[in-house]
């Protein structure tokens, strides 16, 4: 028996097919660290209106290489321009990385559920990030200060391996110039004439000015990293569902097809990244899951 | 348990000497008939043309790591219980080719591939594999993204059911309520009546298309016996199942075990070959593989179907969430079990009794579930 076809869901034709990569191309590359480098995309020709969440993310695709995820890391009010950031760690990676200026990119999406930009009015924010997890949290700093005056405190706590390890350097002196935003960095091993904090950045939590009972906390990191943030938050008073982490899965699809992203019952692609930890926090501590 | 009955309307006789003319009223309406026939001494779902490939009087016996046909008096069509692959691989590809590329200057232009207009007969679906068709149609077709390529293939399907009078050793669709009886998502339904010296179809129209069909075979109005008679085989097959999943409670149960000692115990015999995933019926698991030709001048997009139990299935840099064989046998039976209902709103599991029959070491996912929840 055939399926019941209903004008939402006629397949060919009426709705773009959802696997198919479109090619952008790439008008700039910004060499940020060593391994780590952003792709500032456009269409080769024509209009561009890429509205996303922070926090969410691409599908890019490396012709004939392969097809990754990456969150968007641009300033969300950008329309014009698509921006990723990357660090290379394997062969797709690699394979972008040497991509060129006026070579494409395919790219899907925008897919997955951001951080909670309808939860934060009138609350402090806490970001709490390290390494390249500072990529899916700039969309979202970005859009906070755009509207900075419905928001109370806003930190940003930031650790990387080491002083030359800090992304987004200039975003980050732009940031702490403001008097409206403390961000606090700290180093694994201080190098050079690095003066600062040297510690893990989850030990940052618990000297940061903001009021536990009014805060939105949103954190992103390797799930290690993100089990001391939420302890040290807990500490702190913050509720579980005033804390967001962001997830990552193997993905091979994006769209709740393939599988491979299964987190016990919910499909990171589409159910996350981003989660409110009070909603996954049987699972998250949970090995193996 | 409640009495299986036949409608009372519609319902039409088929002589087993007309059956080629279901066949060929099906080939004169644009369809490729996919049905059962036997290769490498296993039942198989294959393109077919006629009624002598049919696996004539051929029987399946199923036990859990065991498979043997064997010959019976009868010359039945459907006396095997189920195929040893299920239908999936006809609408969801092991292999498919989800799109090419070629390259254009400095970039490279996407190609859609045709879509797939080819009409489909499936003949002799069973009851649970009826059920994973609907589960399939939820995955690909019913949520936030459609799978073209699922779509495109289901649209165009005839489904000739086939009910169960002899249920196989490893099958339990009864207690998923999934079976022996098909009550929905068919074109046509058919009991094989072969007793004594007769030898008919009981013929249930499922839809408008089957109806039309319908008008076009050697039919006659059935006797109150045979309807009773068919009723009889039905209800005894019902019956005569041995192996259950409470599939009511089986969710809840179930996941609360998640820290069970017992998923250790099953992991020391499972080699993680991924048999069970690939003889599923409702699996959909997909990698996707993309390749280029030796001039680079073409690319393209393979998926191809997957497994929980590999390793790589879950890598992410640093290494694979899911390393141990424990946590990969408790990802597919968590899944089929306890996940689905919240993913799809339905249990993973139909009860086709596949993985069982196929699994190297005959882990059997009823007495291990059985195992797991069982209260002393
Ligand atoms: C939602 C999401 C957002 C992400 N955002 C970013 C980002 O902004 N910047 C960034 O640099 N990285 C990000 N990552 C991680 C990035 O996807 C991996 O680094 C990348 O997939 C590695 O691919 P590879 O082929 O180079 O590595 P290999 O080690 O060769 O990996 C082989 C395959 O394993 C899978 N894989 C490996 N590592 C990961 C991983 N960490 N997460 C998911 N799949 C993986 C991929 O399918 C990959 O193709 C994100 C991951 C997710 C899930
Ligand atoms: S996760 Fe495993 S059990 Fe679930 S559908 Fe995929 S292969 Fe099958
Ligand atoms: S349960 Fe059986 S069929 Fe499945 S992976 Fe383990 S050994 Fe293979
Ligand atoms: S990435 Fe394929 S289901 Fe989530």
């Amino acid at each position: 028996m055939a399926t019941q076809q209903t004008s939402k869901h006629s397949g060919t034709g009426t709705q773009p097919d959802p696997m198919l990569v479109r090619p952008l191309q790439i008008q700039r590359i910004i060499r940020d660290l060593g391994d780590t480098f952003s792709l500032i995309l456009q269409p080769p020709d024509g209009e561009a209106d890429f509205s996303f969440q922070p926090g969410q993310f691409n599908m890019l695709y490396v012709y004939g290489v392969g097809e990754v995820p990456i969150s968007i890391s641009g300033d969300p009010a950008r329309r014009e321009i698509l921006v990723h950031t990357t660090r290379e760690v394997g062969t797709v990676t690699r394979a972008m990385r040497k991509l060129k200026v006026g070579d494409s990119l395919g790219v899907r999406g925008p897919y997955g559920k951001g951080w909670p930009v309808d939860k934060v009015e009138n609350q402090d924010v806490v970001l709490l990030t390290g390494g390249i997890g500072l990529a899916p949290l700039r969309p979202m700093i970005h859009y906070l200060l755009t509207r900075r005056e419905k928001y109370g405190r806003i930190v940003l706590l930031y650790g990387a391996r080491t002083p030359e390890d800090i992304l987004y350097r200039k975003d980050l002196e732009k940031w702490r110039s403001r008097f409206d935003l403390e961000a606090h960095l700290t180093v694994d091993h201080a190098t050079g004439a690095w003066r600062g904090n040297v510690g893990v950045v989850t030990s940052l939590v618990r000297r940061s000015p903001f009021d536990p009972q009014n805060c939105i906390a949103m954190v992103c990191g390797p799930e290690i990293m993100m089990r001391f943030a939420v302890m040290e938050l807990q500490k702190r008073g913050v509720a579980d569902d005033r804390i967001y982490i962001s997830m990552e899965r193997n993905m091979k699809c994006g769209i709740g097809l393939c599988g491979h992203c299964q987190l016990g019952p919910t499909f990171v692609c589409k159910d996350g990244p981003v989660y409110c930890y009070a909603d996954i926090k049987d699972i998250f501590t949970k090995r193996e899951m | 348990m409640t009495e299986i009955t036949l409608p009372d309307k519609h319902v039409v006789v088929l002589e087993r000497k007309n059956f080629q003319s279901l066949l060929d009223a099906l080939s004169e309406s644009g369809y490729e008939l996919l049905g059962p026939t036997v290769r490498d001494s296993a039942i198989v779902y294959e393109r077919i043309h006629a009624v002598d490939e049919f696996p004539v009087g051929w029987v399946d016996e199923c036990e859990p790591g065991k498979y043997r046909l064997v010959k019976d008096k009868k010359k039945t069509l459907f006396g095997y219980t189920i195929g040893s692959q299920s239908w999936r691989r006809f609408l969801h590809p092991p292999t498919n080719k989800l799109w090419e590329a070629t390259r254009d200057g400095n970039g490279f232009k996407v190609i859609q591939p045709e879509p797939d207009q080819i009409k489909r007969a499936l003949i002799g679906v069973r009851s649970c594999e009826l059920a994973a068709l609907a589960i399939h149609d939820k995955v690909f077709s019913q949520g936030q993204y459609i799978d073209n390529s699922y779509q495109e293939r289901r649209r165009n399907v005839f489904v000739v059911a086939v009910n169960c009078v002899r249920p196989g050793g490893t099958c339990f669709c009864a207690s998923m309520k999934t079976g022996p009886k098909a009550t929905s998502g068919f074109d046509l339904a058919l009991t094989e009546m072969c007793v004594s010296n007769r030898h008919y179809f009981i013929v249930e129209p499922g839809s408008k298309a089957g109806k039309k069909l319908v008008d076009k075979l050697p039919v006659k109005q059935p006797k109150e016996s045979e309807i009773k008679a068919a009723q009889k085989e039905l209800n005894r097959a019902a019956a005569g199942m041995t192996r259950t999943i409470d599939s009511e409670h089986i969710g809840k149960l179930l996941n609360e075990k998640f820290d069970d000692p017992h998923w250790e115990a099953i992991a020391e015999r499972c080699l993680a070959c991924g048999n069970c995933t690939m003889v599923c019926p409702t699996c959909f698991c997909t990698n996707m593989q993309d390749s280029t030709d030796l001039t680079g001048q073409h690319a393209q997009r393979q998926r191809r179907w997957d497994s929980c139990f590999t390793v790589d299935y879950s890598y992410i840099y640093g290494g694979s969430i899911r390393n141990s064989v424990t946590s990969r046998y408790r990802q597919w039976m968590m899944h089929k079990l306890v996940h689905w209902q919240e993913q799809f709103g339905m249990s993973g599991c139909v009860g086709c009794g596949r993985c069982i029959t196929w699994c190297p070491v005959g882990i059997d996912i009823t007495e291990e579930a059985r195992q797991l929840t069982v209260t002393e």
